[in-house]
This record gives structure tokens, C-alpha cells and sequence, in this order.
């Protein structure tokens, strides 16, 4: 079937069988190979984009729910990596693998776009359905803190989907 | 003292992993050899270009470009290795490119992500690789200058005549330098590590940005014109092969390409396994016609083993006397009859599997005779000779690019997955992408082997332990086992070394072994053979400590008192002031013993070393009245050497070992039933989450010693540690894993 969408911003269109979850769409159809697989069956988080703002698993969502969605992926999060999550994973040099690190900062950009400034209770809760094999977890949590603080100190812009470059805060320790 | 079979872990990993299909686990390469092809010539470089060897680049527009030689799955050997060399061409870390290398073993000698090995391997010769490109500057200058060259000196790429001032970039002396006769290697001057600019300092991974905009860099990234796409199911029991399947059904499924019968090559589970291969237009498609395809399976002689019929086997042969002896030191029945206290502990680990989260995946194109791979693989050189023997083709025809690893903990070790992609695009035709479901992964590892030990100790009078007996039950060639000469033929990754601590430190040790049949695959997990053997050692030491009535850290530093010699210390052998060293420390950092914690709350340590490094770790954790589990934190003390190359990369290294090891003991099981693994994604083998993660503390003892790796050692002690502390939280034993099938509640 053909299924018309926004995918960052572009309006999209896709053929192909209706079942095919939005994970496979975007990496083999539209070729855009940042949305990751990992388990298929909505445990791990590897494949989260955002579907109007909220993240979801991609694997899990047939093409044929999508008419019309307005999907971003890692690769929309911004044109040049200068979302405020984006640095902060570089800087607090969360990746080990990095595979998971697509799923982990959709999950992070999607809470601070909902809440500025999470506490860790609030981190843990958002982000425990992203599984990170080599476990980088404290570094995520670290980095949300750090973006979190990079956003509150230029408040006009908004946390997620169109950030522009911007000054780093300070590392927090 | 008798020692019937010599057999260090990590030479029998060498050694039985040669035999069994070319894997270089741990091997020392031969720099010696190495150093002409390191020093090549500099003659061939393209027109204006310096390229004094096989790692290094410099260009006329200033870029400096280093290669990155090692497989990256994560250890950071991709930003770590290129340090070395930028450190002592003393050029500026952010003016560098690092490129990855393909395989090129003639070039760059072993090419391999194992046994914690690179930092060992590479500390020297890397930096001396740097340090002759820099030697050829620096003598460029100097001919230009007409002054000796002990009057220049370098930093930021720029070579400065001390006495005039005078200064030349290195970018106005390429010309030149590439006449200079290169310096063997060995001759050398490696900066005084006092000077270090690069080495020691902070170095964020050099694919960050690709990661975090989400580039293609991973080996299910890979794309090709005119490529498709394999599903590839296997016997789901091991080593099955495929009588009959249903092909022409799933030929007429949509986007279905081809579907065929691969029948294995040989009876080597590493090898090529017989199985279906089913090739789409999608990945998708393929997955999707999969699920239609029917096959009768020849299952083969491992079709009725179960996990109850293991523990089954292995309880009968504790009874029996070990099939072998693997250690004799003193007289252990004459020591426990005599002894103050005896202890007896039976213990089990159950296999694991490695679950990186990138599925398994390779990418093939056959053109020509000649064979292109693109592999998320940590051992690429046996990947060549594995598709070269399966495919009947020369190595010479054989391409293997190097992608990043999406994880490895020793799964991307063996090189199944890419064997089977170059035989389905070799009859395909067609470049194919092969990717295995979560569920294939989970089905078909080289699991961490499962073990069982049966321990006997004695304390004396005073508390010091004077018996030691093991009767360590395993998996290997059942039949040849008891009687074959040489190494004992353990299946990959089941070993236990004849020096295992604490060998050479109890005056009454008995080491023996026997072993049921080799059905279920097993590897390397990350610490392969630590990862289960500290856990048993470590824990059963205190149970020594506490029948003692000893405090357990203590007790550990009373068994380490006297400096035994080690035994292989080309090896790097356990050098016991170096244990007591971390334990100190970590006793130290953590509060050991000062605090009065709840009922219910409790710390543990322990210590193993491993792949040359050293690691004592204290737990504390909490356990509920009803049962629940918390882990409150990890203090960690660690001895590596000299120097921490990448302080940012080595404490991920460290704290995600732990988090690892942690993941481990909880809840992970791969259970065995009708000759297959039951448990089949992250519902059922359920890795470590935020939630459950504790903070981690770590601190390092730097010593004299030469720096050594840190992909493994971290992770084997935090597993007994976390036992004893949950025993010290509730008066629990915990003598199996993993802990989830224990009821802990208390009171």
C-alpha cells in the first residue's frame, strides 16, 4: 500500500506491504539507517522515533497506521547534531557500542521536550524501556541532566526537534 | 608439587581456539616481524603525501590522518589506538582523521577485538610507529636547517630549532621527509610519559558525532546497488541439518527472490550449519516468507538434552572421581582430616548468552571469484579462512571491510553469520544483506558455558586455609577427555586453568575435572571462564573467611601475605602484592568494616585477576523482608599498569563490566530443552536497565607495571562480590546463579 507521511519534516510517501512496521520502512525503504533493530517486539528501545512529539517503537507500528503521521527520526532531531541532547551525549561521551544511542536520544529528547528539567526519578521512569547492552546509564542520565541545563540556559528555544547550535553549559560531575 | 596438565586459560584458548578454526584469542603478535612492515616504504605514497608507514597519512592541505587497525565493538580501540600514534608524532588530537582499516594482517599485523589484548599489545609499538614518522620529520627539518637534529624538538606538528627559534609545520616538510631512511623501530626515543599530551587525557569516542546523528557505521548499516536481502533459519537444535522444506511455498510469497537448502559445511558448530536461506527484495519480506517456511529437521544426537538432564549427568559424575587431574599440591585428605573447620559448597553457573544489541549480520557480494564482506566481526582473519574453505575460494579472492560492531562480549569472536552471507550471495548472485532475528541470536550462540563445582575447604585452628579440593564438572569431548595427552579437550570457553587461584596459595590443592558431551555451542563471553570461575572462587572463599570467624577481606589479604612467584610471568601471571594492592584500596574507599549498616543491608568483596589485570570490588546491597533485591553500590580498585591511555573510555569500560556483571547474576539463563535454548528475546533474557543500575565508584592504583586492557577483568569479581554481600545482608548463601531463582526474603 501507499502511505503518505511527514518524515522530518518531508512530506513522504511509502510503498510497501501494509504490515511492515515504520522501523523497516525507514531503514530499508526511505534508507535512513539511524532508527536501529534490535529485538522486534517493543523491549529494548533501539528503534524509538517520534510520532507527533512522543517517542514510540517504530517496530512496532505497521505503515498502515501512519497515514498522515508526522514521524522524526535521529536523523531529523536536527540538521547538524546541535540538539541539546545530541552534544551533551558527545560531550559526556555516553556512547560505548553506540547502537542503542539513536533509541536512548529520542526517548531523552522527547522527555525534556515535556519536561525541562527532570529529576533522576523522572529520568529513570522515562528511560528504562531503552535497554543499552553495554550499559551507559549513568552517562545517559548525566547527559540528560547536562541538556537539560544547555536548554535552560537559552529558553526561547524548544528542547526538541528544531534546536539550533548553541553554547555548551558547564560539565556537571 | 605434580602438575599433570599445564594448561594456563589463556594459552588454552590460543591453542584450542587454533585448533578449532584459527581464532588468535589472546596471542602476543610478533612485532619483531612486524617492525620492517611497520617502518614500509615511504616511496609509495601518492605524489605529495607522507605516508612513513601503514597507520599514518599527511597530506598537503595539513590533515593528518591515522589509521584505526583494531575491529571497534565498542571498547573504544578506535579512538584508543590512534592516541598512541598521534601522541608521539606529536601532532594536535583534533587536527587528526582516523580511518578504519580493513583486514590487512600483512599490513597491520592480528586484527582482532579478544582478550583485553590491544592495550598490552600495542602500548609500545604504536607509539613507536608515531614516534619513527615523527623522527622522519624532525630529520627533515633539520637537513633543512643544516643543524644536528638533538637540536629540534616538536609539538602541534611543528618542529622548532631550539637555539634560532626557527620553526617548520610539518605540511612544508612532507617532501623531504619521505627521503629520510625510516628508523627501525626499536631504535626509536618514546617520549618521557611525563610529557604526554594525548595519553592520560580525556578522548570522547571519534564516531560520536556519527552516532548521535545517526550516520550509517554499523554492519547493518550497509547498503549496496542492486542488493537484497536474507532470512536464514537454522536447526533449532544444535548442529540439526535439513531433510525436507517447504521451498515451493515460500518462493510464491511476495518479494520472495529465492529460497534454498545450504547444506553445512563439515560438523564444526563455528562452521557453516546447514539451514534454509530465504532472499527478498526486503528484509521484511524475507522475515514475512519465513514464517510460512515449514522444514523437517535430522536433529542429531543432541536432540534430547535438557538442563535437567545435564544437572542430572553432572551430579553423578561429583560423586565419581575426577576423570582427570588437572593440579596436586600437598595432601588434601590427610589435610582435612586434620583440619580445624571443613566446608563443602556445591556451585553452579548456568549458560549465558552474549546478546549485543546489534543482530547478527553480514553483507556479501560475489563478483567474479572474487568474494567483498562487509562484517560486524571481531576476528576477521578466521572469517577469511572460515568463508575460504566453506565457499572452496582463495583467501587472496576474499575482501573483508571492517564495520563498527553494534556490541561484541566475544559473540563477534566466532564468524557464522558471515560464512552464511557469503554462501547465500555466492548463490545468489546477487549482493545480500543477511540479518538474523533477535530470536536467531538468542537461539544461536556460542553461549558462556555452564559449570559446576564441587568445593571441599579446611581453616586450621588459627584461620588460615590449608585445604583446597575442586571437582570442577564441565563440558568437552567426553570420550577422548579422560585419557587425551596434552591440553584437556574442554569445549570452547568450559576451561579451567591448572593456576587458577587459589592454586600456589593453599599448601593442600587439588584441581580435577570431568566432563559431559559437547552438544550445546559455547564461546567467549566477555572475561570468558573468569566470568563463572570468580564467582565460584571468590564466594567460596568466603565461606572459608566466615567459618574461619575471619572479617572477609581480611582473610583474603592473610591468603595473599606471602609473595609466591608467578609462574608464567611471560603471561603476566598473578603477582600477589598487586591483589592486595586493589583490595587495600577498595577496602579503604569503601568504608569496609566502619559502618554499622540495617538488617538487611550488607557488603560484599571480591577480587579475581584476569587478562593481566586486577580488580578487587566491594558491593553493598540491600535485601527486603519479603525478598526484593536492591544493589546500593560498587566501589571499585583496579590495577592495569602504568598508565590509563583514555581515562573517559576506561571508566566506560570498567563501570559497564560491572553493570554487566551485575546484568549476569540477576536473572540471566539460557535453559536447555529438547536439545534446544528455550529463552528467545529480552522478555525472557532480560539484560541490566536503568533502574536496576547503582551508582559505581571507581578508583585506580597506578603501578610500575606496563598498561594492560580493560575490555574484561572488571567484570568477573562484581558477581561474588554481590553473593557474599547478599549473604552478608541476610545469612543466604547464594551457591547457584542467576539470583532470581532464589527466594532471598528473610526474617
Amino acid at each position: 500500500m501507499k502511505v503518505s507521511l511527514k518524515v522530518n519534516g518531508k512530506p513522504t510517501s511509502i510503498d510497501a506491504p501494509p504490515d511492515m512496521p515504520l522501523l523497516w520502512a525507514l531503514r530499508d525503504v526511505l534508507d535512513l539507517k539511524g532508527t536501529k533493530y534490535g529485538c522486534g517486539v517493543g523491549q529494548c528501545g533501539a528503534c524509538t522515533v517520534h510520532v507527533k512529539g512522543a517517542a514510540v517503537r517504530s517496530c512496532q507500528l505497521p505503515i498502515s497506521t501512519l497515514q498522515g503521521a508526522e514521524v522524526t527520526t535521529i536523523e531529523g532531531l536536527s540538521p547538524d547534531g546541535s540538539h541539546p541532547v545530541q552534544r551533551a551525549w558527545d560531550e559526556i561521551d555516553v556512547p560505548q557500542c553506540g547502537y542503542c544511542q539513536a533509541g536512548q536520544i529520542m526517548t531523552a529528547a522527547a522527555l525534556l521536550a515535556k519536561n525541562s528539567s527532570p529529576t533522576d526519578a523522572q529520568i529513570t521512569t522515562a528511560m528504562n524501556g531503552n535497554l543499552c547492552r553495554c550499559a551507559t546509564y549513568h552517562r545517559i542520565r548525566d547527559a540528560i541532566h547536562k541538556a537539560a541545563a544547555t536548554s535552560a540556559a537559552t529558553p526561547s528555544a524548544p528542547a526538541a526537534t528544531t534546536a539550533r547550535p548553541r553554547q555548551a553549559g558547564a560539565p556537571r560531575n | 608439587m605434580t602438575l599433570d596438565a599445564r594448561v594456563d586459560r589463556r594459552q588454552f584458548l590460543r591453542v584450542s581456539a587454533l585448533a578449532g578454526g584459527g581464532l588468535l584469542l589472546g596471542t602476543i603478535l610478533d612485532f619483531g616481524a612486524a617492525s620492517e612492515l611497520f617502518a614500509a616504504d615511504p616511496s609509495k605514497a601518492p605524489a605529495g603525501e607522507f605516508s612513513p608507514n601503514a597507520f599514518i597519512r599527511l597530506s598537503p592541505d595539513g590533515s593528518v590522518t591515522i589509521i584505526a587497525k583494531n575491529p571497534e565493538v565498542g571498547q573504544g580501540i578506535k579512538t584508543m589506538l590512534p592516541m598512541l600514534i598521534a601522541e608521539e608524532l606529536d601532532v594536535d588530537w583534533q587536527t587528526v582523521k582516523i580511518e578504519q582499516a580493513g583486514l590487512d594482517t600483512v599490513k597491520f599485523t592480528g586484527q582482532v577485538a579478544g582478550g583485553s589484548s590491544a592495550t598490552p599489545n600495542h602500548w609500545l609499538p604504536l607509539r613507536r610507529v608515531g614516534a619513527a614518522a615523527r623522527a622522519m620529520l624532525v630529520g627533515a627539518a633539520a637537513q633543512t636547517w643544516n643543524v644536528p637534529v638533538a637540536e629540534c624538538e616538536t609539538a602541534s606538528a611543528t618542529v622548532t630549532h631550539r637555539a634560532s627559534g626557527r620553526t617548520l609545520k610539518y605540511v612544508d616538510l612532507l617532501d623531504r621527509a619521505a627521503t629520510i631512511p625510516a628508523p627501525a623501530l626499536d631504535a626509536v626515543t618514546l617520549k618521557d610519559p611525563k610529557s604526554f599530551r594525548i595519553i592520560g587525557t580525556r578522548v570522547r569516542g571519534v564516531d560520536n558525532h556519527a552516532i548521535v546523528t545517526g550516520k550509517p557505521l554499523y554492519g547493518i548499516d550497509i547498503t549496496l546497488p542492486g542488493m537484497l536481502y536474507a532470512a536464514y533459519e537454522k536447526s533449532p537444535v544444535f548442529g540439526g541439518r535439513v531433510k525436507s522444506a517447504n521451498l515451493d511455498v515460500v518462493k510464491r510469497e511476495p518479494g520472495v527472490r529465492q529460497a534454498f537448502i545450504v547444506e553445512p559445511a563439515g560438523t564444526d558448530l563455528t562452521g557453516l550449519l546447514g539451514g534454509v536461506a530465504i532472499v527478498a527484495d526486503s528484509w521484511w519480506l524475507a522475515r514475512s516468507a519465513r514464517k510460512k517456511l515449514q522444514v523437517e529437521w535430522d536433529e542429531g544426537p543432541g536432540a534430547t538434552l535438557s538442563s535437567a538432564s545435564i544437572a542430572t549427568t553432572a551430579a553423578t559424575l561429583a560423586k565419581q572421581p575426577p576423570q582427570r587431574s588437572l593440579r596436586k599440591d600437598g595432601d588434601v585428605d590427610a589435610a582435612l582430616s586434620g583440619a580445624g573447620k571443613v566446608v563443602q559448597g556445591e556451585y553452579f553457573y548456568p549458560f549465558i548468552a552474549h546478546a549485543p544489541l546489534e543482530p547478527q549480520n553480514c553483507t556479501a557480494r560475489f563478483v567474479d571469484g572474487k568474494m567483498e564482506i562487509w562484517a560486524p566481526t571481531q576476528n576477521p582473519q578466521p572469517a577469511r579462512g572460515l568463508v575460504a574453505k566453506a565457499l572452496g575460494l582463495d583467501e587472496a579472492n576474499i575482501t573483508i571491510h571492517l564495520t563498527r560492531g553494534g556490541g561484541g562480549f566475544g559473540r563477534r569472536l566466532m564468524n557464522d553469520y558471515v560464512v552464511e552471507a557469503a554462501r547465500i550471495a555466492k548463490e545468489s548472485g546477487a549482493p545480500v544483506k543477511l540479518l538474523w532475528t533477535r530470536e536467531d541470536d538468542m537461539h544461536h550462540d556460542f553461549y558462556r558455558s555452564a559449570g559446576f563445582h564441587n568445593l571441599t575447604g579446611a581453616v586450621d585452628a588459627s584461620g588460615k586455609v590449608v585445604a583446597w579440593r575442586n571437582h570442577f564438572v564441565s563440558f568437552g569431548d567426553a570420550e577422548k577427555f579422560p585419557t587425551a595427552t596434552g591440553n584437556p579437550p574442554f569445549a570452547p570457553g568450559a576451561a579451567i586453568g591448572a593456576g587458577e587461584f587459589p592454586a600456589r596459595f593453599v599448601p593442600n590443592f587439588a584441581l580435577g575435572a570431568s566432563v559431559m558431551q559437547h552438544y550445546v555451542p559455547t564461546g567467549f563471553l566477555r572475561a570468558p571462564g573468569s566470568n563463572g570461575i570468580a564467582f565460584v572462587t571468590q564466594s567460596f572463599i568466603d565461606e572459608l573467611a566466615h567459618a574461619a570467624g575471619k572479617d572477609p577481606l581480611q582473610f583474603r589479604l592473610d591468603l595473599l601475605a606471602a609473595e609466591i612467584p608467578a609462574q608464567q610471568p611471560q603471561q603476566g601471571g598473578l603477582v600477589a602484592s598487586r591483589v592486595r594492592g586493589v583490595l587495600e584500596l577498595v577496602r579503604d574507599k569503601s568504608g569496609w568494616g566502619t559502618r554499622t549498616l540495617p538488617r538487611g543491608t550488607g557488603m560484599g568483596v571480591a577480587f579475581h585477576f584476569s587478562h593481566r589485570g586486577y580488580f578487587a570490588e566491594v558491593v553493598q546491597a540491600t535485601v527486603s523482608r519479603a525478598g526484593a533485591l536492591k544493589v546500593d553500590k560498587v566501589w571499585v580498585a583496579a590495577d592495569v599498569g602504568s598508565q590509563i591511555i583514555n581515562p573517559s573510555g576506561a571508566e566506560n569500560q570498567v563501570v559497564g563490566s560491572v553493570l554487566d556483571g551485575i546484568s549476569e547474576a540477576l536473572a540471566q539463563e539460557i535453559t536447555i530443552e529438547k536439545g534446544r535454548a528455550v529463552q528467545s528475546n529480552f522478555t525472557d533474557f532480560p539484560l541490566i536497565r536503568m533502574a536496576q543500575s547503582p551508582p559505581v565508584e571507581m578508583h585506580w592504583n597506578i603501578t610500575e607495571y606496563p598498561p594492560t586492557g580493560l575490555g574484561e577483568p572488571a567484570l568477573p569479581p562484581v558477581v561474588p562480590a554481590l553473593c557474599n554481600a547478599i549473604y552478608a545482608a541476610t545469612g543466604k548463601r547464594i551457591r547457584s546463579l542467576p539470583l532470581s531463582k532464589h527466594d532471598l526474603k528473610w526474617g
